[in-house]
């Protein structure tokens, strides 16, 4: 029990950090982007392809990231530039990546046993464990992530989200943005691959599929920790679920559920958190997703014909 | 101030259902005055306005801002030069962010928008004023979120920001038309004090004649890209307008 706790803690430490840049574009920009199924085999699979050079662990993932900040940029300028919906231009960078991941080293999977990770790594040794490390990564994006949401630029993001029409009217091109957005939240999605890659040991095309059910329903757990609080960060919150979902999953399996059975799991997880925010919301009055009321249309001027 | 010269917009171009909104379109506002645009639906008044915001790529002719041919500047750059009020209390606002963080942002309306923190202590007391001026006791809840404003607290508040910044041009887009009668009276009252306290040049289209005379220094009437009327507010009666629109609306539906 002690072990599969330890596991699931790591494995969800490593899935908070496809959470927080998922928390970027499905909670900041308002944008379900599926390519995300791709960037997580493509951090994978550059990472694989960078270590079988001869490059050092932490330089194979910090160059993941990269190239899914690459994939990032490749989605928001299908709907900036292209103006292809968002949804079909996620699902279609994550087509392409299915090909290319399997181009990048001629294999759909690679064992990385015989290569270093950065979980056996000086750093990780003197942090005495894994969990260590991962924490600390971990809470090295989240404080990145945090203060940049609190610059200007940041602040220029969650109001593209919110209301595009007022960032214009600020003089900005939304765009812009948009594509700050998805290629932040890409090369996170590749870097949590990466990190996927070398704890379990190979990089696998499938391990992308349904990835972005992984990271809803992190976000969707962490959206209801404490759900009227103003306190919890957004970040907090996708790291929170990101490991409370795979706990829930370590357990399951624990408790003799097939490993092959956790994605329908998943998705169920995913269906009874949503509905039990959209049920909280109708008994308690809480306020739902982003606040635009309707409201009445005055009609004092018809009436005085 | 504005000058719109030969102005010429079609809809659905050279299509079966081509709409023609401007036909060589004249019209020129002068500086620190409000002129209300008003006629009814489909007369081209929000196309105008939308035109001259850059929402809308006009067919052809000039809009010239304070001498300067702003024609062929995308939106958001003539957008540094104009605010904007909207009909829709939650289009000028952001309302997952607070009163503050809004008020910030519309501070830095045509800055470079940089890696530097937003909020800054040190402007607090200037954003305080202002909203104390609107007397909402909104300078009470600065980190409040703006969608737990009321309509006509979140229409005040956006015309602030749009105004904040002194720009040469306000463009009011019927923005008290989705409140309820007695706000909206109350945010036309801050509107006409907060334009006539800063002396910025407005354009304000509404269906309301009463708050549209009562308001305004000039009201021009637009029909079908014509204009029909252009006098100063004060020279126009609730009822010579009113006769107007309906014999307008009657000649519509005939």
């Amino acid at each position: 029990m002690n072990a599969l706790i330890i596991t699931s803690l790591e494995q969800g430490l490593i899935f908070a950090i496809l959470a927080m840049g998922v928390f970027l574009t499905y909670k900041i920009l308002d944008i379900a982007d599926l390519s995300v199924e791709g960037t997580f085999p493509l951090g994978a699979f550059i990472f694989a392809k960078f270590i079988a050079m001869g490059l050092s662990p932490i330089m194979s993932t910090l160059i993941a990231f990269c190239f899914g900040a690459l994939a990032g940029l490749l989605t928001s300028t299908l709907f900036t530039k292209l103006r292809i919906k968002p949804l079909l231009a996620g699902i279609l960078t994550m087509t392409i990546l299915y090909s290319a991941n399997l181009k990048v080293n001629g294999r759909a999977n690679i064992p990385l046993f015989s290569y270093g990770s950065i979980f056996d790594h000086g750093i990780a040794t003197k942090l005495g464990s894994s969990i260590a490390l991962l924490i600390a990564i971990v809470l090295l994006i989240k404080i990145v992530l945090d203060l940049f949401l609190k610059t200007e630029s940041g602040y220029l993001l969650i109001a593209t989200g919110d209301n595009e029409s007022l960032v214009r009217s600020l003089g900005e091109n939304s765009d812009k943005y948009k594509v700050m957005g998805l290629m932040m939240a890409n090369g996170l999605v590749a870097l949590s691959g990466a990190l996927m890659a070398q704890y379990q040991g190979f990089a696998d095309i499938t391990m992308g599929s349904s990835i972005i059910v992984v990271a809803l329903a992190s976000i969707i757990i962490g959206d209801t920790i404490r759900k009227s609080s103003n306190r919890i960060r957004g970040t907090t919150r996708a790291i929170l679920g990101a490991v409370i979902y795979r706990l829930i999953g370590g357990i399951a399996i624990d408790l003799g559920l097939e490993p092959s059975d956790l994605k329908a799991i998943s998705a169920i997880i995913v269906i009874i958190f949503i509905s039990y925010n959209n049920f909280a919301g109708d008994i308690f009055g809480f306020k739902n997703g982003k606040g635009r009321e309707s409201y009445a249309e005055n009609k004092e001027s018809i009436e005085e014909f | 101030m504005l000058k719109i010269r030969n102005l010429s917009k079609s809809f659905n171009k050279d299509m079966d259902n081509e709409i023609e909104v401007f036909n060589r379109f004249n019209l020129d506002i002068e500086a620190n005055r409000c002129t209300a645009i008003i006629g009814p639906n489909g007369c081209g008044k929000s196309t105008l306005l939308n035109i001259i915001g850059g929402n809308i790529q006009e067919d052809e002719g000039q809009i010239v801002l304070k001498n300067k041919d702003i024609s062929n500047l995308r939106e958001e750059k003539r957008a540094i030069h104009m605010g904007r009020v909207y009909q829709d209390p939650s289009m000028g606002v952001s309302p997952s962010l607070t009163i503050l963080e809004n008020m910030s942002l519309a501070d830095k309306k045509g800055e470079r928008f940089t890696l530097r923190r937003l909020i800054k202590k040190r402007n607090m007391d200037r954003y305080i004023d202002l909203l104390k001026d609107l007397d909402l006791g909104l300078e009470d809840k600065l980190d409040t979120k703006v969608q737990f404003l009321s309509g006509g607290q979140r229409q005040s508040l956006s015309l602030i920001m749009a105004a904040m910044k002194y720009p040469d041009l306000l463009l009011l887009d019927e923005h008290t038309a989705a409140l309820d009668p007695k706000t909206s009276n109350v945010v036309m009252k801050k509107t006409k004090e907060l334009i006539e306290k800063y002396s910025i040049t407005t354009i304000m289209i509404s269906h309301n004649m009463r708050d549209a005379i009562a308001y305004s220094d000039r009201i021009i009437m637009l029909d079908r890209g014509q204009i029909i009327l252009d006098r100063p507010s004060k020279d126009v009666t609730e009822e010579e307008l009113i006769t107007i629109y309906r014999t307008k609306l009657d000649e519509a539906i005939a």
